[in-house]
């Protein structure tokens, strides 16, 4: 039997008085490529915020890595990417190489030296992520795609076990969305990193995962993909949906 | 000029606060907290005035004033999360408030000089006291750097990584306060959020890494205290407002060349 990761057990979550998840139960293991989806508002990127610890639940419990998230602190075993990249000002001075060295000082408890093998290790990554010989390059000046690369390397730097990511692709071109597949693909197969991924595009994701969890009203349904590829949209949308074909 | 003792206690003390305004600043506009600058000199005028009426001497009453009043904020920050910026409004409504109603209450005629910066009054115990505090900033700032930079960058992921988002916030809150209650002898407590702000924007305009804007916003402080403090002994002015018009001139200039690089 595989390794649980994150294990979740009759968690409901609310915003005031609105609940978004009612108790929900789930359970991610070691190699899973997990995508998370559903309709605006379906609480999505909550659940992946309550998965690290980010958002607390009101009932229920989560673990990771077999530890309650409340006393979790093994932060090296996890990877995250926030939202960022779409919100990303980009004003903001911070070179390629700066930012994925946040993550190797992190833990440090004073200022921490800047060694020889943090270095290698930088370069390492980045060629991981096909972005070597962008080091120096200010982040703001990337385009969306390469900016979601140096967050994987920045996540990727402390050889992290699990990588949550938030709606990554969002406003990234559908060529760079193909390199980020691939390259998801790699991490999940080469280095057997588990991945979840919230994303709001029901297709591609699909396609490209092994396991898919459908969020609607407040429950969470798992989609057989050994049945069926396609994922009906009704449940997500409801059963009056009508779909709109069109040509382009 | 430097003939004169206090003209060179002002510029020893004009220079501390020129690196230590903008470095704190720097981390504050990053985040999009530039205006806690302006909360907090208005709280540390209440304090000013308090220490007037008490006989207590007014840079320290004002340090407490704004560091009780950085704990504030951050804990209305909580309870009003979608609302953050509120958080400010009202500690700044009672910091005016307060400042107010103490200012009238007794002997306060000295606040002048607190309010837009004084270089006569400065005085050898206030120079130990801001190098002293200042070295302090500095030390601190160039210790906690790279988790400042990674809770500037990406606060969500800063705290999933292990930095200690809320113990640090609070204590970066104290490094604010104090810098504002120290800086408001030489600026003014009108004009410090200024000094913490206008040099940052200046070196975000050219600043290519994390690091070297922290170098320029420094280097345009340094540079406005010293031609502010020249202009404002040799043309009489209040030097609070000297040295901010210089960052602004600066500032301008700044973009006027970068726009025509392009």
């Amino acid at each position: 039997m595989k390794e649980k990761i994150v294990n979740i057990k009759n968690m409901s979550f609310s915003y005031g008085s609105n609940k978004v998840l009612d108790d929900v139960s789930l359970s991610i293991e070691k190699g899973d490529f997990v995508g998370i989806i559903g309709a605006n508002g379906s609480a999505k990127s909550t659940l992946l915020k309550l998965m690290v610890g980010l958002l607390k639940a009101d009932s229920g419990t989560v673990e990771l890595f077999g530890k309650p998230i409340e006393s979790f602190n093994e932060f090296k075993r996890i990877g995250y990417l926030s939202q960022t990249a779409r919100e990303f000002n980009n004003m903001f001075p911070a070179t390629v190489e700066e930012v994925i060295a946040a993550n190797l000082y992190a833990n440090e408890v004073l200022r921490g030296r800047f060694r020889r093998k943090n270095h290698k290790r930088i370069d390492e990554v980045l060629k991981t992520v096909e972005m070597d010989g962008f080091k120096k390059r200010k982040i703001g000046n990337l385009s969306g795609g390469q900016k979601q690369r140096v967050f994987i390397a920045r996540a990727l730097v402390n050889n992290p076990e699990i990588l949550f990511m938030d709606e990554p692709l969002v406003g990234v071109d559908l060529e760079s969305q193909n390199k980020f597949y691939n390259l998801l693909d790699k991490l999940n197969r080469e280095y057997n990193i588990t991945l979840v991924m919230v994303s709001h595009d029901i297709g591609v994701i699909s396609q490209k995962v092994n396991r898919v969890f459908c969020l609607a009203n407040g429950k969470v349904y798992e989609h057989d993909l050994k049945i069926n590829r396609n994922i009906s949209l009704d449940i997500m949308y409801g059963e009056n949906m009508n779909m709109l074909y069109h040509q382009h | 000029m430097f003939y004169y003792d206090f003209m060179r206690r002002s510029f020893i003390m004009g220079i501390i606060i020129a690196m230590i305004a903008p470095t704190v600043g720097y981390f504050l506009v990053l985040r999009r907290q530039s205006v806690i600058g302006d909360t907090l000199s208005h709280v540390a005028l209440s304090g000013a005035a308090f220490g007037m009426i008490t006989n207590t001497y007014p840079v320290y009453t004002a340090i407490i004033f704004a560091i009780i009043a950085a704990f504030g904020i951050e804990g209305l920050r909580r309870k009003y999360e979608n609302y953050a910026e509120l958080s400010l409004s009202i500690v700044l409504s009672a910091g005016v408030g307060l400042a107010s109603v103490l200012l009238s209450l007794g002997n306060t005629q000295g606040i002048l000089s607190y309010l837009f910066g004084s270089l006569s009054l400065v005085n050898t115990d206030e120079i130990i006291l801001v190098i002293g505090l200042g070295v302090v900033i500095l030390i601190t700032v160039f210790i906690l750097y790279k988790k400042l930079f990674y809770m500037a960058f990406d606060e969500e992921s800063a705290y999933l990584a292990g930095v200690p988002v809320k113990s640090l916030n609070l204590f970066f809150s104290v490094l604010v306060a104090v810098t504002v209650a120290i800086s408001m002898r030489i600026v003014g407590v009108l004009l410090i959020s200024s000094l913490m702000v206008l040099p940052v924007a200046a070196s975000l305009i050219i600043a290519n890494s994390f690091k070297s804007g922290l170098m320029y916003s420094i280097l345009f402080g340094v540079i406005s205290v010293v031609i502010g403090l020249i202009a404002s002994y040799y043309l009489d002015l209040a030097s609070g407002g000297a040295i901010v018009l210089t960052a602004l001139i600066l500032l301008i200039v700044t973009i006027i060349i970068h726009s025509k690089k392009k």
